[in-house]
């Protein structure tokens, strides 16, 4: 069931309607019904992952957590008997425990992960080394269904179960309030990746009929179809067009095709998001943001901050952070303080982790080369955006061009434009294909068919660049007053009949300017491949 | 903490950091600061800091931060 | 702000809002009133005052192309009506019949065998032309069942506004115009032409590897059959003389057998070219594959002597009303021939 889809819809509406019915002890059992309904629907057999991985992490989680209320108690009872040593000892003991157990589960977890996800990409690696070495023989590739979401609910679970393990959630006691979280259907096929102390906040209270919250939600919904019908899914043939092509569509096509295809990913992944947190506003749930307005950062560090949020936050916390801050990246790094000076042992943790984060980052997109070299390449310009942060300060404290406008205007294109071109490989199929059409950039030197209609020949005709720029012209302006404050709120205090006519004019707008139906394919949201 | 201040203010010369006690809320410190000064107190201090300590409480103020290394201390 | 004022708001919103939103529809959905017409078809036939018609036609181009009912009314009183569309499917054709018996019950159907050659639905320009005219009853719901293709949805059919929402920038003067109601383009669902394009050069039919009709279309007429036993409906099969698409022997053969199992009439007018004096130069009016004027009068009387001689279907030029409809028919008739002629710059001889 996609989004998009009347079936979705339908499903959707049914479900809020019977939530404010029935008495609001069932609501979230209604929830963890449908959510399964859900992803029963998609496919059956997914069923089996998503079990696995919900049991093995409630029953890990309550194991870790028993462990830790067993190790106060000892403590408690013990407290006037045991020597400081002693204490230590046995806490050091029960932290291994826990650990094992954790790292475990985790790695059974990971392990199906990267079985369903990588196996045939380490085939396909394993097969061109046997060539390299003139070997015939080659391994053939295995089917295997790659269930919906797994990615995302994978991390969710994953997070879920360091927390406890830190100590920063309580184990959830009930498996199948567990079982909602790791489920629950709007964020089930493409985030954003929640975190228990956030969500379980409002996922398991009653809610009663609330028409601001419902209405508010609707409202967003209906933005996030916006984004996804009006933009995205018309930008899709210019992009699909260009990609598939590389020597017809080269030089300057390549460069348009960069451009939409950065708008697209937006527009879509935005979009989804928006129609998710919408549906769960409604419910009177309440789903972190994914986005802040990432195409205006002014670097991609801040760019990070802003795009993809969830996910972000989550390779900072369960991976950067332990990488980082272990004794063995400690100990490294006070060799190399030793060995190459303080500035490089300083430097040293910093680089690794966030290697390691990035490359992880790649292969969570995708089990291909393109994404991972898509995710060093991000770390490579981290990097060295984060070595010239000096000569920038001296720059700026020299010439003071940082608090101009026009300057914070320059930086904000040229992070956009950075962006655009690290985006090119995980849209173009290879890693050899993405530096072949950029370096078509400089060299082709078509840039004179721009005049001669070129934007014509990509399977968009003038009509669909006039809603095109007037669905971007319409993002850009809320994104704009998105700044000062949520953009609901000050529709909301406008009088009723400007307010209606809003966003019945934002419904009719849908309809009428949307990509669906016959002619347009029903395309999935990008990041359900993840 | 003298200490820990000096290396704090090696990171973001600009801060006050006897004041300033929103220094992961206000976004004064990042992700790679935090990696930095843990490897700057690991040196210094001779206590690591693990995963599960870097929540905003304990790097909000440098006071907080304080308190942690000396708990830390304790427990070693 | 109490209760019933919220109430009064909430109503006011949404009758402008249905209100919009269909008349939005009205003026999106295609009126069919100007080069494909063929859509406009299925729709009039609910504009007749007066449904109680001896003999309905069933099928497609084959029906409503070839049989001109005043003919038939002129020349036999045999009062008339054609249920065609462009590309029928049988299924459609058989939910068509159940449509029509919603209304009356004639004496004889004249069902074209072209459409057992399609086995599913070809085209989604095709269903839509077939359905959408059809007025909303548990036939024309199981129809769009039986139509859909793989990738179309009922609800577009309910909200046709979701399949035309991109009209919006191909309005013409006439969206406008026909918003409300069409235009009349058929004479009792006879779809004139008088222009003339002679049969040259017809294809021969290609070579099939399997000339048996599908199951799914045997079904259908199964059904057909079935039905117009239970209301004592005379159902009689025709093949048109259209020389292009082939109508293979291997088919008529098929058609012949089954017709003779139980025991209904079959006309092949390919066969009985001569003997109605059918003349390809002359008769038709897009090089054979259809009849012009000429011809579909031709036709017609040779097949009304058939349903007035051998099936006894009754002369009703003695009756007033009816009359009175038919001479205003035939009034709008001569006058369309007359338009035709100045239109296709044709001498009448």
């Amino acid at each position: 069931m996609l989004f998009t889809s009347y079936e979705f819809i339908g499903f959707t509406a049914i479900l809020l309607f019977v939530y404010y019915l029935i008495p609001q002890k069932y609501q979230w059992m209604l929830l963890l019904l449908f959510s399964y309904i859900f992803y029963y629907m998609a496919d059956p057999a997914y069923l089996i992952y998503i079990l696995t991985t919900t049991i093995t992490i409630y029953f890990t989680a309550c194991l870790i957590e028993k462990n830790a209320d067993r190790q106060s108690a000892f403590l408690k009872q013990h407290k006037e008997t045991l020597l400081r040593d002693e204490k230590k000892a046995y806490k050091d003991g029960q932290k291994r425990i826990r650990r094992r157990t954790a790292g475990l589960c985790i790695l059974l977890n990971i392990g199906i992960l990267a079985a369903v996800k990588y196996t045939n990409f380490l085939i396909g690696n394993v097969n061109g080394m046997l060539q390299a070495f003139g070997q015939e023989k080659q391994l053939s590739f295995v089917s295997l269904v790659l269930p919906m979401g797994i990615s995302f609910y994978t991390f969710q679970a994953i997070g879920y179960l360091v927390d406890v393990y830190r100590g920063t959630v309580r184990a959830e006691k009930n498996p199948l309030k567990f079982a909602l979280f790791v489920s629950f259907f709007p964020q089930l096929v493409q985030g954003p990746i929640s975190r228990f102390g956030d969500l379980s906040k409002s996922l398991y209270e009653k809610h009663s009929f609330d028409s601001k919250a419902v209405c508010f939600g609707l409202q967003r919904i209906l933005w996030g179809f916006f984004k996804k019908l009006v933009i995205a899914d018309r930008i899709l043939t210019g992009v699909t067009t260009i990609i598939s092509d590389i020597d017809t569509y080269n030089g300057v096509y390549a460069f348009v095709g960069m451009v939409f295809y950065t708008l697209e990913l937006y527009a879509d992944f935005s979009g989804g998001i928006d129609i998710t947190i919408g549906i769960a506003e409604a419910l009177g749930i309440t789903v972190q943001e994914n986005f802040n307005r990432p195409y205006f950062s002014k670097s991609l560090k801040e760019y990070w901050r802003r795009w993809h949020i969830s996910m972000c936050s989550w390779f900072r916390d369960y991976i950067f952070y332990p990488v980082s801050a272990s004794k063995a990246m400690q100990k490294f790094s006070k060799f190399a303080r030793k060995h190459w000076g303080d500035s490089i042992g300083k430097r040293l943790p910093v680089y690794a982790a966030t290697f390691i984060v990035w490359f992880a980052t790649g292969i969570w997109h995708g089990a291909n080369w393109n994404f991972i070299v898509w995710g060093l390449a991000n770390w490579c310009v981290l990097m060295i955006s984060e070595e010239l942060e000096p000569a920038y300060m001296q720059f700026h404290n020299r010439f003071h061009l940082d608090k101009k406008p026009a300057y914070k205007l320059f930086q904000t294109a040229r992070t956009f434009l950075l962006v655009c071109c690290l985006n090119m490989f995980d849209c173009y199929s290879s890693v050899a294909e993405t530096f072949r059409a950029f370096g078509t950039m400089f060299t082709a030197g078509n840039w004179g068919v721009l005049r001669e209609g070129a934007l014509l020949n990509l399977g968009l005709s003038m009509l669909d660049y006039g809603i095109l720029v007037f669905g971007v012209i319409v993002l850009l302006a809320v994104s704009l007053v998105q700044r000062s404050g949520s953009v609901r709120e000050k529709i909301g205090r406008k009088p009723y009949p400007i307010r209606v006519c809003l966003w019945f004019g934002m419904f009719l707008l849908i309809i009428l300017l949307g990509a669906y139906g016959v002619g347009y394919d029903s395309s999935q949201f990008i990041y359900n491949r993840f | 903490m003298d200490k820990l201040l000096q290396i704090l203010s090696e990171l973001h010369p600009d801060i006050d950091f006897e004041t300033q006690d929103k220094l992961i809320d206000g976004m004064i410190l990042d992700s790679f600061d935090i990696v930095t000064l843990i490897s700057e107190i690991s040196e210094v201090f001779d206590v690591t800091i693990s995963a599960e300590h870097i929540i905003p409480d304990n790097f909000n103020s440098a006071r907080a931060l304080y308190a942690l290394i000396q708990q830390l201390e304790d427990e070693e | 702000m109490n209760k019933g004022e919220i109430i009064f708001k909430t109503g006011i919103t949404l009758v402008i809002v249905v209100g919009v939103l269909y008349l939005l529809q009205r003026l999106l959905v295609p009126k069919y009133v100007d080069g494909i017409v063929e859509g406009a078809f299925v729709a009039e036939y609910y504009q007749e005052k007066n449904k109680e018609f001896d003999v309905v036609f069933i099928g497609d181009c084959e029906v409503y192309e070839n049989f001109s009912l005043v003919t038939l009314w002129e020349e036999y009183g045999i009062n008339s009506y054609i249920r065609g569309s462009a590309e029928q499917y049988i299924w459609q054709s058989y939910y068509m019949l159940e449509d029509t018996l919603n209304y009356d019950t004639p004496q004889v159907v004249v069902f074209n065998v072209q459409s057992l050659q399609f086995n599913e639905s070809q085209s989604e320009a095709y269903n839509r032309m077939t359905l959408e005219g059809m007025k909303w009853s548990s036939a024309k719901v199981k129809s769009i069942l039986a139509s859909m293709k793989e990738d179309e949805k009922f609800l577009d059919y309910v909200f046709p506004i979701l399949r035309y929402h991109t009209r919006w920038s191909e309005l013409t003067a006439d969206d406008f115009k026909y918003m409300f109601s069409g235009k009349k383009v058929t004479h009792n669902g006879y779809y004139m032409r008088v222009d003339v394009k002679p049969a040259e050069n017809v294809p021969v039919g290609r070579m099939l590897s399997d000339y048996s009709f599908g199951d799914n279309a045997w079904k259908y007429l199964d059904k057909m059959v079935e039905l117009c036993e239970q209301k004592g409906i005379t159902l009689i099969l025709i093949k048109a003389p259209s020389l292009y698409p082939y109508w293979y022997d291997e088919w008529d053969a098929q058609i012949k057998d089954y017709a003779e199992e139980k025991e209904l009439l079959y006309i092949n007018f390919l066969q009985l070219i001569d003997e109605i004096g059918i003349d390809y130069n002359t008769d038709t009016y897009d090089a054979g594959l259809h009849m012009n004027l000429s011809g579909a009068e031709k036709l017609s009387v040779y097949l009304g002597r058939i349903l007035s001689e051998e099936l006894n279907v009754p002369d009703r030029r003695n009756e007033d009303d009816i009359s009175r409809i038919w001479e205003q028919k035939i009034i709008d008739y001569e006058s369309e021939i007359e338009v035709q002629y100045e239109y296709y710059g044709i001498n009448k001889e």
